[in-house]
């Protein structure tokens, strides 16, 4: 358990082979699948079924980008779906009494923050295991937002607001432009600073890490607030997109979200992965699940489709590392 | 730095306090501020209530013990639920009813055994998979509707008494001197310590830590199966979301319970009292009249301070 040298002996990594490799195995994965989804379906092609789905997988993204980095500490965030429900009931309820839709957002994102920071207490302070911890927070939000909600529905929201999820700026819808930009930055931050790179390194081995000077419990704070934070800005791009929040609209994001940090081939077990990996992760389930809305599937199929996809995801991985070793 | 396999039965005054406690202070607590809660009728209402959770939590605790874990469980309780449902509404035949769940319940069980063991998924992830399945299967088998009209014998599972004593409550206490013996008088039970507690001495006494692992799960399953025909008997129904985070109440009632999740420690009885514990919480906030939200976000209060308190003591 507690080897130090676990971590070491594989070749450092290198961006350029390996995990170029990787990537470029499942952005073929995703094009493969759009063209089954041309010759099967007609509409598949349509400019807007193809911006439908870039929107369906910037909200997949949003939630998944956080956590990639929570599952890169080899940590779990199970907690997110019910965090997007509460944040957008708590966002929805501000932005209807004080009627500004910046306070709304700011309200949101800091009631996703404080849930990802609760639960990086009780991953570092209180030393719980983070699927358990965060498996128990699940239930608290949940309780919280049926409570807070009385089976209420709130909807009607400002024009100005449901532009974020629903607008468009030069053809392209907004989340999308959001998508791009959480895109470059999440990798810059785990790619490109120190930061970053020492979430890897406690991912790779936290001994290790703990031993070479890394304040291991201040970065797994951070990843998990990060992960709250961005649940959080998800649930205002659900909320301005839906116009509407009950509080159980959280049920049905957490699975796809862990389906695309796992597609995109961040491992489990930690230090391995990246967050265009994810967003890659994020297009090819959504285009699953859109190829499947337009072969008219039943969406009661949709969790059985991702459950397999989840278990075969970890698996794949699983089998590729160990031929690597 | 794993402990040896511990074989006899742990020395139950050193655990007594902590779950018996908890049981206890919130009967005294509910005695005080719940009009009601102490009545017979109530009373009998809670171990009624709390028999289906009894059939999940033992062989959760058992699970747990070997450092896995089964989130599955409440989904396959709803799609067996369904099954039972189904074929006994096509049969007319209770028994086939739960033939059909025992069924379902096993090759889920099997199937996140296989993972879990052979594939060598870490087992929140290998049953969070399996959970969105059966979640799946559940919806397309009842195409998200409920499924009424099941046969009498079905529902009198729940209602009947057996020399006085409700069935389902008989149900469950078999079920616990079952588990009880299998893990404390039985060689599978040994096993079971050995597989949390120190899995290479499984592999060096030339047995297939794979193999009892697979079986564990299993029984899980076909636990579940059983539990499916009481919830079904007792919503007279089958319902695509009736067995909905029961695997979190069950998780909720081994931790309290005091078995440990990370040193294959296990204690039965231990569970049996969290059952009792999470059955009186929901029963005592249902009397005074708090939201069934709120005894959700109880029990995930309930589990984060049990743990939070196992820590504290495998520490010290």
């Amino acid at each position: 358990m507690t080897d130090i040298t676990k971590g070491a002996i594989a070749p450092p990594r290198s961006f350029l082979s390996q995990d170029a490799v990787q990537l470029f195995y499942r952005l073929l994965a995703a094009l493969l699948i759009c063209a089954v989804l041309a010759v099967l379906s007609d509409s598949f092609l349509s400019l807007g079924n193809i911006l439908n789905v870039l929107r369906q997988a910037s909200l997949t993204f949003f939630i998944a980008s956080g956590l990639t980095l929570v599952v890169l500490t080899a940590g779990l965030d199970l907690s997110v779906g019910a965090n997007v429900a509460l944040s957008a009931c708590i966002a929805g309820t501000v932005i209807h009494k004080t009627g500004s839709p910046a306070l709304g957002i700011l309200t949101g994102l800091a009631c996703g923050g404080i849930v990802g920071l609760l639960n990086g207490i009780m991953v570092t302070a209180l030393r719980i295991p983070s699927f358990i911890a965060t498996y128990g927070m699940l239930w608290v939000l949940n309780g919280l937002t049926y409570w807070y909600m009385a089976g209420e529905t709130l909807h009607g929201f400002p024009a100005g607001f449901r532009q974020i999820g629903s607008g468009y700026l030069f053809g392209l819808p907004i989340p999308v432009y959001l998508l791009l930009v959480f895109l470059g930055i999440g990798t810059m931050f785990a790619q490109r600073t120190i930061w970053g790179q020492e979430i890897y390194a406690i991912g790779a081995n936290p001994v290790a890490a703990r031993l070479s000077g890394i304040p291991v419990a201040r970065r797994l704070l951070l990843v998990y607030a990060v992960s709250g934070t961005m649940a959080g800005l998800a649930s205002i791009i659900f909320l301005s997109r839906l116009n509407s929040a009950e509080a159980d609209i959280g049920e049905s994001l957490t699975l796809p979200a862990i389906a695309a940090v796992l597609i995109g081939g961040t491992s489990l077990f930690g230090g391995v992965g990246t967050v265009f990996g994810t967003f890659i992760g994020a297009l090819i389930l959504t285009l699953v699940l859109n190829g499947m809305n337009l072969l008219s599937v039943s969406a009661n199929w949709q969790p059985l489709v991702t459950g397999v996809i989840v278990i075969l995801a970890v698996w794949l991985d699983m089998k590729t590392r160990r031929r690597a070793q | 730095m794993r402990e040896a396999a511990v074989v006899s039965e742990p020395n139950p005054l050193q655990r007594i306090p902590g779950v018996a406690m908890v049981l206890v202070l919130l009967i005294a607590l509910f005695s005080a501020i719940a009009p009601g809660f102490l009545s017979v009728a109530n009373l009998s209402n809670v171990l009624v209530q709390s028999t289906i959770l009894t059939m999940l939590a033992l062989p959760m605790t058992l699970i747990i013990m070997t450092e896995g874990l089964d989130l599955s469980m409440g989904a396959v309780l709803t799609l067996t639920s369904l099954c039972v449902a189904i074929v006994s509404l096509a049969t007319k035949s209770m028994l086939l009813g739960l033939g059909a769940g025992l069924l379902v319940g096993a090759a889920f069980g099997v199937a996140n055994g296989w993972l879990v063991a052979i594939l060598g998924i870490p087992p929140f992830v290998a049953t969070l998979g399996t959970l969105g399945m059966a979640q799946g299967l559940s919806l397309i088998v009842s195409d998200g509707q409920s499924v009424v009209g099941i046969p009498h014998s079905v529902r009198d599972i729940y209602s009947a008494t057996l020399l006085g004593i409700p069935v389902p409550i008989v149900m469950a206490l078999v079920t616990y001197a079952a588990f009880h013996g299998l893990l404390y008088y039985t060689r599978f039970g040994t096993y079971i310590f050995a597989l949390g507690g120190n899995r290479e001495a499984l592999r060096y006494a030339g047995l297939s830590p794979n193999r009892l692992l697979i079986a564990v799960y299993a029984i899980g399953g076909a636990m579940a199966g059983i539990a499916g025909l009481l919830m079904t008997a007792r919503m007279n129904s089958g319902h695509p979301t009736a067995g909905l985070g029961l695997e979190f109440d069950a998780i909720a009632a081994v931790a309290v319970g005091g078995t440990s999740f990370e040193r294959g420690n296990g204690w039965l009885l231990g569970t049996l009292l969290g059952v009792l514990s999470v059955g009186v919480l929901r029963n005592g906030l249902n009397l005074i009249s708090l939201p069934s939200s709120v005894q959700v976000a109880s029990a995930g209060v309930l589990v984060i301070v049990a743990l939070f308190l196992d820590g504290l003591r495998s520490r010290a």
